[in-house]
This record gives C-alpha cells, sequence and structure tokens, in this order.
C-alpha cells in the first residue's frame, strides 16, 4: 500500500452527499430555450461563429477559440439560433455576457463526428482536437484542458493525479460519474498518459466513496492498465489540486512555482471522461452531469446540456416550496445564481436549492478576537486573522506581504470562525483590488512608454525639419550665387547673339516669312525674359554695372506688371468660383 | 596636546575624503522623488493640472510650485496617495472627479481630418487623412485631449461599464437591520 501524506489544516463538515447518490444520472430532457455563453473557461472570449436565424446542429462549433489558451463552444443540441446577444451570466455579478440563443428543435440531431486514434497522431493535433472539442477542467476551475497537456521540457513528468476527491459537501456528479462511466474515464486518464508520459499514475478518491473507488479499480483491472486508484481520508479540502498532490505524493507545492515545476500534473475525473469522449467518439463537451439537490423533493444528478436555464433545470427536482435561492457549486466555495434564466456552463457541477433551515441567515458579524482557529484550519497555513485585518484596512501590500495569493478561497476559515466573519468575502475583494490596480499600473507604464515614444518622435520630425529648411536655403543660396555669377558674365554674350534669330528671318524678306518671323521673335523674346528672370534674382546686386542695374529694373517692372495681372486673374475666377458656389 | 590635535586633524581628513569619495561614487542622477511622484500619477498625460503632462507636473509638485490636488484623472485617491508620500496635508480636488472614460469617434461623421492623431498624447487614434479614424480603446487613457481640436464634433467620451473583464468583488458591507 502507498504511503500518503497529510496536508495541513482543513475541515470536517456535514457531507450531506447521500440525498443525492439514491438514483443514477438521469437524462434532463430538452429545454425550451438554451443559453450558451461564448466565454466559459478562463482565457480568451471565443468569437461567435453563428448568426440568428442559422439552424445549428448539436455539437456545431458556434465560438471559435481564440488564441491558445481559450477553449471552443459547441451547439448543446439542434435548433434554430435565436440571437446572439448578451445574456445574464452564471457569475456572482450578475453580469451580462455575449451569448448565443438556441431555440432546439427536439430532433437533438447530431453534427458530423469524427473519431480520431490518439495513438497514430502526433501530440500536437490530439491537443488541438480537445482544444475544438472544447474539452475544460469540469472541476470548477475550467482552465483549458490541452493547456496542461504539454510535458515541461526541463522537469520529467513523474506523476499524473487524476482528482476523484470531490470533497466539498452536497456534490456528487463525479462520484456518479466514477460509478457508471469508469471504463470511459480510465480511458480519458489514458490519453492524458499518453501525452504527458508521466513515471506514474495515481487516481486520489475520497474514502467516503467506496463504490467509486471499487468501480474504477475494476475498471483499470479490466483495461490492463497500471495506474494506482487510492482512497484519501476524508477532510475537506482534500480536492484542492495542491492539497490531493501532497496527500499522494508528498510534494508540496511552493507559492511561487507550479505543480509541472514538480513533474506532476492534475485532471478531474471528468475532464478525464468528456477526452476520451472528444477523442474516441469526436463528441464536443456539450453537456455535463450537474447535482441538483438541497431543498428540493427528488434530489439527483442529471446530465444536462451546457445552457439550459436555471429555471428550467430546477424543476426537474421540484424544488419546495421555502426555497429562497439556488447556490451554483457546493456550500464552502459557491455562490448565489443571480437569476433564474442564468444558465447552466461547463463550470457549473452541482445546483443547491437554498432554504432559511438549510442555510440559516448569518448572525451578524462580531469582532475578530485573534482566537487563532482560521489558521489552524487553513490548508495553505497562512493567517487568516492577519490578512483579514489589511485587507479591511485596504492595506494591500501588506496582505500581499502575507501571501494573500496562495489563499485558495476554500472557506475553511469563514467555517470555522466564531465571530461570523465573511473572511474569504475579504480576501477575494483583496485580490480584486489588487488585480485592478496591477492592471491600471501596467496601463499607466504603456501610456508613458507611448507618450515619452510620440514626444521624441515629434521632437525628432522638428529638427529633422528644420535640417531640411537650412538644407535648403543653403542650396538656394548656392544656386543664386552661381546664377549671378553667371548673368554678370552673359550679357555680352546674349547682346550680340538675341539680335541674329530675329534678323536672319527678316533677311529673308517674304510676307509669309515675315508673320512667322514675328512669331519666331517673340517667342524669342519670351524666351530670353524667362532666362533673364531666373538668372536675375536680385542678390549680389551690388558689383553690377550700371547697364545690367538698369537692365534688371526694367524686368523687374515687367514682372510687377505681370504679376498684378495675374492676381487680378485669380481675383476674377475666385469671385466667378464663389458666385456659382452661392447659385 | 598636538598629539590630540593631530589625531583630530587625521579623523577629519580620513572622513573628509570618505565622504568626498561616496558623494562622487554615490552620486544620484535626477530627483527621486520626481520618480516617485511621477509614479503615483495616473499618467494620462491629459493636462488638465495645467502642465504639459505629468511628468512635467510630478516635477512642479517636486520644486513646490503646484499643489498635489489638481489631478482630475488619479481622483482623491491619487491625492491621498501624494500627501502620504510627501507629507502634506489632503486637500480636496480642484476639479469635480469624472467616472473613468475612453474616447469614442463615430464613424459615420469622422471627415478623416487628422486633427484627433496629432492631439493624441499617447497615439491610441489610427487612420489617415481622408480615411475614417478609429480609437484603440485598450490605450485610450480618456485624457480628453482629442475631443475640442474635431472640427465635426464626432468624439464623444464614453464611460467605462461594469464587464465581467473588470468586475470586481465588492467589500463586504454588513446589512444594518432597522430596530422596530
Amino acid at each position: 500500500m502507498l504511503q500518503l501524506f497529510k496536508f495541513k489544516g482543513g475541515v470536517k463538515p456535514q457531507t450531506n452527499k447521500t440525498q443525492s447518490l439514491a438514483e443514477p444520472i438521469g437524462v434532463a430532457p430538452l429545454p425550451s430555450r438554451l443559453f450558451v455563453p461564448l466565454h466559459q473557461s478562463i482565457g480568451g472570449t471565443p468569437r461567435p461563429l453563428v448568426e440568428p436565424g442559422e439552424r445549428v446542429l448539436k455539437g456545431q462549433l458556434i465560438g471559435a477559440a481564440d488564441g491558445w489558451i481559450s477553449s471552443a463552444v459547441h451547439a448543446s443540441t439542434s435548433g434554430t439560433v435565436r440571437a446572439v446577444a448578451e445574456h445574464i451570466a452564471a457569475h456572482p455579478s450578475g453580469l451580462a455576457t455575449l451569448s448565443v440563443e438556441i431555440e432546439p428543435d427536439g430532433l437533438d440531431e447530431w453534427t458530423e463526428r469524427t473519431p480520431i486514434d490518439h495513438g497514430a497522431m502526433e501530440p500536437e493535433k490530439v491537443r488541438e482536437r480537445l482544444r475544438e472539442a472544447g474539452v475544460v477542467g469540469l472541476g470548477g476551475a475550467v482552465f483549458p484542458t490541452h493547456g496542461k497537456l504539454t510535458a515541461s521540457k526541463t522537469v520529467p513528468m513523474e506523476e499524473l493525479v487524476i482528482n476523484g476527491a470531490e470533497c466539498e459537501p452536497f456534490i456528487t456528479c463525479d462520484d456518479l460519474l466514477m460509478r457508471e462511466r469508469a471504463e470511459e474515464t480510465i480511458r480519458g486518464v489514458g490519453v492524458f498518459r499518453d501525452l504527458l508520459q508521466p513515471k506514474r499514475v495515481l487516481i486520489g478518491i475520497e474514502d467516503n466513496k467506496p463504490e467509486a473507488v471499487a468501480a474504477l479499480q475494476a475498471a483499470v483491472t479490466k483495461l490492463g492498465e497500471r495506474f494506482e486508484v487510492i482512497a484519501v481520508p476524508t477532510r475537506y479540502p482534500a480536492g484542492g489540486a495542491k492539497q490531493l498532490i501532497r496527500v499522494l505524493t508528498g510534494k508540496e507545492v511552493p507559492s511561487t512555482k507550479r505543480s509541472t515545476d514538480l513533474g506532476v500534473q492534475c485532471f478531474n475525473v471528468a475532464t478525464a471522461y468528456t477526452a476520451w469522449r472528444a477523442v474516441a467518439h469526436g463528441e464536443p463537451v456539450v453537456s455535463r452531469i450537474v447535482t441538483l439537490t438541497g431543498n428540493v423533493e427528488r434530489p439527483r444528478n442529471w446530465e444536462a446540456l451546457l445552457g439550459t436555464p436555471l429555471s428550467e433545470f430546477v424543476a426537474l427536482g421540484a424544488p419546495k416550496a421555502d426555497t429562497n435561492g439556488y447556490l451554483m457549486g457546493g456550500p464552502m466555495m459557491g455562490f448565489e445564481m443571480p437569476a433564474m434564466d442564468a444558465p447552466l456552463v461547463k463550470a457549473t457541477n452541482c445546483i443547491i436549492a437554498g432554504s432559511p433551515t438549510l442555510f440559516p441567515p448569518k448572525a451578524p458579524e462580531m469582532p475578530c478576537i485573534r482566537c487563532g482557529e482560521c489558521a489552524k484550519v487553513c490548508p495553505h497555513e497562512l493567517q487568516p486573522f492577519e490578512l483579514y485585518w489589511f485587507a479591511r484596512a485596504h492595506n494591500f501590500g501588506k496582505t500581499q506581504e502575507y501571501h494573500i495569493f496562495d489563499c485558495i478561497e476554500c472557506g475553511c476559515c469563514s467555517f470555522v470562525c466564531p465571530s461570523r466573519i465573511p473572511l474569504v468575502q475579504y480576501f477575494r475583494f483583496a485580490k480584486s483590488e489588487i488585480w485592478a490596480r496591477e492592471k491600471e499600473k501596467n496601463a499607466a507604464d504603456q501610456a508613458k512608454a507611448r507618450f515619452e515614444w510620440k514626444t521624441a518622435r515629434d521632437e525628432r520630425e522638428k529638427a529633422e525639419k528644420a535640417e531640411k529648411l537650412a538644407k535648403a536655403a543653403a542650396a538656394q543660396a548656392a544656386k543664386k550665387a552661381a546664377e549671378a555669377a553667371a548673368a554678370a558674365a552673359a550679357p555680352a554674350a546674349e547682346a550680340s547673339a538675341s539680335d541674329t534669330p530675329a534678323a536672319a528671318p527678316a533677311a529673308g524678306s517674304p510676307a509669309l516669312d515675315a508673320e512667322a518671323a514675328k512669331k519666331a521673335a517673340i517667342a524669342a523674346a519670351m524666351e530670353r525674359a524667362r532666362a533673364q528672370r531666373e538668372a536675375a534674382a536680385p542678390k549680389n546686386t551690388e558689383q553690377l554695372t550700371p547697364a545690367q542695374q538698369r537692365e534688371i529694373a526694367d524686368i523687374d517692372a515687367r514682372r510687377r506688371i505681370m504679376e498684378t495681372q495675374t492676381a487680378f486673374n485669380a481675383e476674377i475666377a475666385e469671385t466667378q468660383r464663389t458666385q456659382s458656389d452661392e447659385k | 596636546m598636538i598629539t590630540a590635535i593631530a589625531i583630530m586633524a587625521l579623523g577629519a581628513i580620513v572622513l573628509g575624503a570618505a565622504l568626498g569619495y561616496a558623494s562622487i561614487k554615490f552620486k544620484v542622477e535626477g530627483d527621486p522623488l520626481v520618480e516617485k511622484i511621477e509614479a503615483i500619477l495616473p499618467q494620462t498625460q491629459c493636462g488638465q493640472c495645467g502642465y504639459p503632462g505629468c511628468r512635467p507636473y510630478a516635477e512642479a509638485i517636486n520644486k513646490g510650485e503646484a499643489d498635489i490636488n489638481l489631478c482630475p484623472p488619479g481622483g482623491m485617491e491619487g491625492v491621498q496617495r501624494l500627501a502620504d508620500l510627501l507629507g502634506r496635508e489632503v486637500k480636496p480636488l480642484e476639479a469635480e472627479e469624472k467616472p473613468k472614460a475612453v474616447a469614442f469617434i463615430d464613424e459615420q461623421t469622422c471627415i478623416g481630418c487628422t486633427l484627433c492623431i496629432q492631439a493624441c498624447p499617447v497615439d491610441a487614434i489610427v487612420g489617415a487623412a481622408k480615411q475614417m479614424h478609429t480609437i484603440i480603446p485598450e490605450l485610450c487613457t480618456g485624457c480628453e485631449l482629442c475631443v475640442p481640436p474635431c472640427p465635426v464634433e464626432c468624439i464623444s467620451m464614453e464611460p467605462i461599464t461594469e464587464n465581467l473583464d473588470n468586475w470586481k468583488w465588492k467589500y463586504p458591507v454588513i446589512e444594518i437591520k432597522r430596530a422596530a
């Protein structure tokens, strides 16, 4: 027998599991409407792929995974898409999230399913298949499974831990899954084993589920696998990943590291089951087993379609008259469902109908007496009373010094607190404040970097422009100097040359030629004028002869006349345009 | 007597040399306090404080030229943190505190004049001359500097609403029951 280890702390609340174990897993009937949220797992929000009015088949992709850490979403049954719109989410905030509303057609018609042979495929392709099938951690954290199936390159994979502990009171969905679908679960574990190649595979189940242990053991023997099915002592929260790893392997995962750094990876049994369905049957995750228990007439486990509205789901159990709310998850870590039309999602393992007798209203909070009970039960060996003090005072730096991010929000501290302080609520508040500040700080740093970059760019552009202008001015000056020099040398030569073109045709004398000669003379004169105008940019005019100066003055006068004329023309054109605009 | 003076003088020389060396070796470039002040400011670069950016405002605070309550985007919390850092009195904010917002361009109205692009201090607007512009909301700091230059008034400030990404757990509030 394998030696088991212990984790520190923990509590033993009443398990309340027997109520929902009497009947086998039932298949929930088709609801009248389905609201499938696109964002059901950690990571990027999938993009919607369907439009209102479109017909979808069961298992058809309706949301494509966005990025590697993200998981696809599928239609839970066949029917017509009624809307792709915001709908209330199964989330404590009661806020809305983009969801696909499907009206089932009652046929429950599957899309084409293509099983794969994972043994003959590249591991990369198998991971991709799991991503496309929407396989995520069904233990509650809903982390995309394919993201956990890449073995670390530096640390050899020692143990693969499969979590069937199911330590929270009331919840029995994993228990019944292991009893009824043991073989497929074990085959799913086999897929994980093939991808990760660990030295050992350990399946941990709390010892209050002997039937599940026996069923898995039988399946392991039948399939000829060498997995170890181990009953672990019942003690909340033995099903926490770090706690189960500690109990089974004796390895304690340090706060700054992940279990993979120690060569351990952990999956839930239901995740293994859905992985096998995705691989061997080509079925994406469109339903899950949900425990319906608490203040209902018929507590039972149901295989419910994802997106089923809460109101239609709880009707299956016939809630008693004094039911005053529904918890999603267990009584230790769960939250109150915000509305009756909030849908069941991949993270919904249990719905507990509450009543004043089942969960009596909490007596008012009393001051902390620093009894230290919370520190005794904390499975992560934190000091909740100190954390509480700092969180309450908004002293978030101190809470981080006391390792608030190691807190798994298991609720043991709140459970034992004699002053009935909602400790976990304070920790959640502090954590989300710290995250928000971190985000803000990052945004501010980014804004600062961008601002500095823009300022630097503006300055560089200004400098470049100034430099360009200076260069242009220098070039202009040099050009003018050269031209002025040329102009000074030219006049004498030009004076003799300018007469010849006009004189030559005149000597020819025929009347027809005279006309052409005149034109040529005018053209030549204009050409000359242009050349002179270009040459006569007035600079370096000091050393010119009086004759040259006179010439320049003449040209300037002519140019002025021309300029006034062009300006006049432009003015006329302008007035004409404005007139036409007014019309 | 002379020995005592010599010892004291020697001590003075040695210590003076050590201090002089340290002041050169461990010279601090710039003012570290400015960095600290700037870290508290929200980096919106909006100029609402009357200085052309967060850095100049931080420098002005450091010199004692500016008050600590001139930054509306930083809010009362920013004033509080500046007061803690500088040991000054907490003062109420000069302007009113507004909810966080990002600019939004009505793309139907935009004429593509690029004036907002030139005004944006953090390059959060994309577009080209005579092409429609748009704002990258993740990069927008909500400084409102792009609003006045727009000739067709197509830029509006949209307050950031609560969604699942920015939702926060609330501080546990104890309900006080009314005494009957």
